[in-house]
């Protein structure tokens, strides 16, 4: 009995509140406030918005009513949103597949011992580096009509008659700002897939000259497989910038000619912002959703871990 | 299976020379370890056998063949890595069919003779486990497997238990012999630690800052040992070592040390020596405790149950002695350490060559 009574006693005096706070649980949902808010108004509320937009008929200056799908029963109809579709996966496939193409060439060739290897190294991030948009100008340079360094070139060595019109036709065009895109994502691919080459150990290649591995069967073998998790990271980042990418598209062409080079982001921009249809730009951006789900679905399988990578600690 | 030739080979880096003309004979069948201190170019060595290493002048040979310029795949040889150097993503049956299937042998023959050197081993249960499920005795044993495959004319091994802890290394050290003794391969066995050289090889190896400081049997280095580095490198605790001049001439010589202590030397003292400078080595296990022994004061008492180690002063030298016997000492207790004359050694005290 005594001691029941002095038991309580000694919880008593604690208030709620000081439970409460030292609650490790509780404790941690204090710590994870700030994040938590940052992210529900910075990602959250937007996106939700958006797709709140896109079931609206909203236009700039004038709050919209829910008109449920008629926005995208409209897109469905219509052939300009279509060929941004089109564009954007264009763009999204054979920039990436390019860029993972280079990207991993390069980072096999920095992988090696060679001479000035940091400098070379830091040379190619330099694309990287330089702000989107000015790359972008330094493009629309190279590829403007008149004035193109490469038409120039081409006529100074006699293979070509005439200029090239680069940004004024529409496969010239989507070859053009996929050119740039690669030129501009390359140095991502190669620098990450380079850290990940740096990874595995120079004993393991030696075990397999050993066994007779040719330097084919060594990537074959030992290089790929032991690279694919980093593979599945960066292609997945690379994907989702490419398939959203704006400022570069928006820069050179904006989404001419005869919008042959309108992604889905420079053709939701245009009608939402410039023709001030909100909700159907809105929809254009929530469309993209499905797209961008996938890769990421694609990137949670690519992510797991495989099953060489299971079992006991590195002790 | 297949002798070893190693003549005069040296190796580069740049232009520091850090093998210097190494001549090695290895018979076939015969279990050597390279031994020495870290970096004195045992493991290089062993990688310009395996071809890994580029030799910079001089020749090796594996059976009849110069290999100088072969490549590794066609040296016949198979090497067991430090760090075991297992694929992470194959399993135990995958990484020991590696070098099978890149010589695309047959299905049948793979599986057949994975499974003979996973019986060897002890691997069957473990065939279909990653290198990461496996703890670090397994791990060793799969790369073991992975050489044994291949049914190679020469095993390298490149300090292969460092990465274990000591209960085990003196389990797969004892696993390693047995398996030499079954397949009768020569094994070239690079490791820094003169134990598992004296207990494993037929033959050793000792290196030094890149040169060969004495090749022979393991108790024959132990018992002649040929100059000073090797008296002192093979042995555990190492010899002890009192500088010192020869006194008395043919019969009674005698080594006086720099603190004025008489030891003695054994009918084998050089002739005519009288007065010249030489280095006194005498095994810790050849002192005995007798009145006749030289005076020295305990420092340090170190039982270790099989037998006690005792530090004691000796005219200002330390000097260790080990018995078999259990004696009481104490430490500050006055001795009297009487090596054994006939197993003494002398050193020249400018060239540690042995007198």
């Amino acid at each position: 009995m005594l001691d029941a009574a002095a038991r309580q006693n000694a919880v008593a005096p604690v208030s709620f509140w000081t439970r409460l706070n030292e609650n490790r649980n509780v404790l941690g949902l204090w710590f994870m406030l700030p994040a938590a808010a940052f992210l529900l108004l910075f990602l959250a509320y937007p996106l939700g918005l958006g797709i709140w937009l896109s079931l609206t008929d909203a236009r700039i200056g004038r709050a919209g009513e829910f008109i449920g799908v008629e926005n995208f029963v409209w897109l469905w109809g219509d052939s300009v949103f279509w060929l941004s579709v089109f564009n954007t996966l264009l763009y999204t496939i054979v920039a990436s597949v390019i860029k993972f193409a280079i990207g991993l060439y390069l980072a096999l060739l920095l992988n090696n011992n060679i001479a000035f290897k940091a400098f070379i190294r830091a040379i190619v991030l330099l694309p990287f580096i330089v702000p989107t948009v000015l790359s972008a100008i330094a493009f629309w340079w190279i590829f403007d009509s008149q004035f193109s360094i490469i038409s120039w070139a081409l006529i100074e060595l006699g293979i070509i008659e005439q200029n090239i019109d680069f940004l004024g036709t529409p496969n010239n065009a989507r070859a053009s700002v996929i050119f740039a895109n690669i030129w501009r994502g390359v140095p991502f691919v190669a620098i990450t897939l380079l850290a990940g080459l740096q990874t595995v150990p120079q004993s393991l290649y030696e075990a397999a000259t050993i066994d007779g591995a040719s330097k084919w069967a060594m990537f074959r073998h030992i290089t790929y497989p032991l690279l694919t998790p980093i593979i599945a990271v960066v292609m997945t980042f690379s994907v989702l910038f490419t398939f959203t990418d704006f400022q570069l598209i928006y820069a050179m062409t904006r989404g001419g000619p005869v919008n042959a080079t309108h992604l889905m982001a420079t053709l939701s921009y245009q009608r939402a912002i410039l023709g001030g249809n909100l909700g159907e730009g809105a929809a254009i951006s929530t469309a993209m959703i499905p797209f961008l789900l996938s890769a990421i679905m694609f990137s949670w399988f690519g992510l797991q871990r495989r099953k060489w990578q299971q079992g006991e600690s590195d002790d | 299976m297949a002798s070893v030739g190693i003549h005069d080979v040296r190796k580069s880096f740049g232009p520091v020379e850090i093998i210097h003309g190494v001549d090695i004979s290895i018979e076939d069948g015969e279990f050597v370890i390279l031994v020495g201190p870290s970096g004195c170019g045992k493991s290089t060595l062993l990688r310009m056998i395996a071809g890994l290493e580029k030799i910079t002048s001089g020749e090796i040979s594996i059976g009849e063949r110069v290999v100088n310029q072969m490549p590794p795949k066609e040296r016949d040889i198979a090497m067991v890595f430090q760090n075991y150097a297992l694929y992470p993503h194959m399993t135990v049956s995958e990484n020991m069919a590696f070098s099978l299937r890149l010589r695309r042998t047959e299905n049948s023959i793979v599986t057949e003779r994975v499974h003979i050197a996973a019986e060897i081993l002890g691997l069957m249960p473990l065939l279909d486990r990653y290198p990461r499920q496996l703890s670090g005795g397994q791990r060793q044993r799969v790369a073991m497997g992975r050489a044994i495959v291949r049914d190679p004319q020469v095993f390298l091994f490149d300090e292969p238990l460092s990465n274990l802890d000591a209960k085990l290394r003196v389990q797969m050290r004892t696993e390693i012999k047995e398996l030499h003794q079954r397949l009768r391969t020569t094994t070239v066995y690079v490791t820094h630690d003169q134990i598992e050289a004296m207990t494993m090889a037929d033959k050793i190896v000792v290196m030094h800052d890149g040169i060969v400081e004495q090749i022979g049997a393991p108790l024959e280095l132990y018992d002649n040992p040929a100059n000073r580095f090797v008296a002192g490198f093979i042995g555990s605790p190492a010899m002890n070592f009192m500088s010192g001049h020869i006194t008395g001439a043919n019969g009674s010589a005698s080594l006086r040390t720099e603190g004025g202590i008489d030891l003695p030397l054994g009918a084998g003292a050089p002739a005519a020596s009288d007065g010249r400078p030489a280095v006194y080595g005498v095994r810790p296990e050849h002192f005995i405790l007798s009145d006749q022994g030289a005076e020295a004061s305990v420092v340090v008492v170190e039982p270790t149950g099989s037998e006690i180690q005792v530090v004691a002063d000796m005219g200002g030298d330390h000097v260790v002695a080990v018995f078999r016997e259990r004696h009481d000492l104490k430490p500050g207790q006055k001795i009297h350490l009487q090596p054994n004359p006939e197993l003494v050694h002398l050193f020249d005290s400018d060239n540690g060559q042995r007198l």
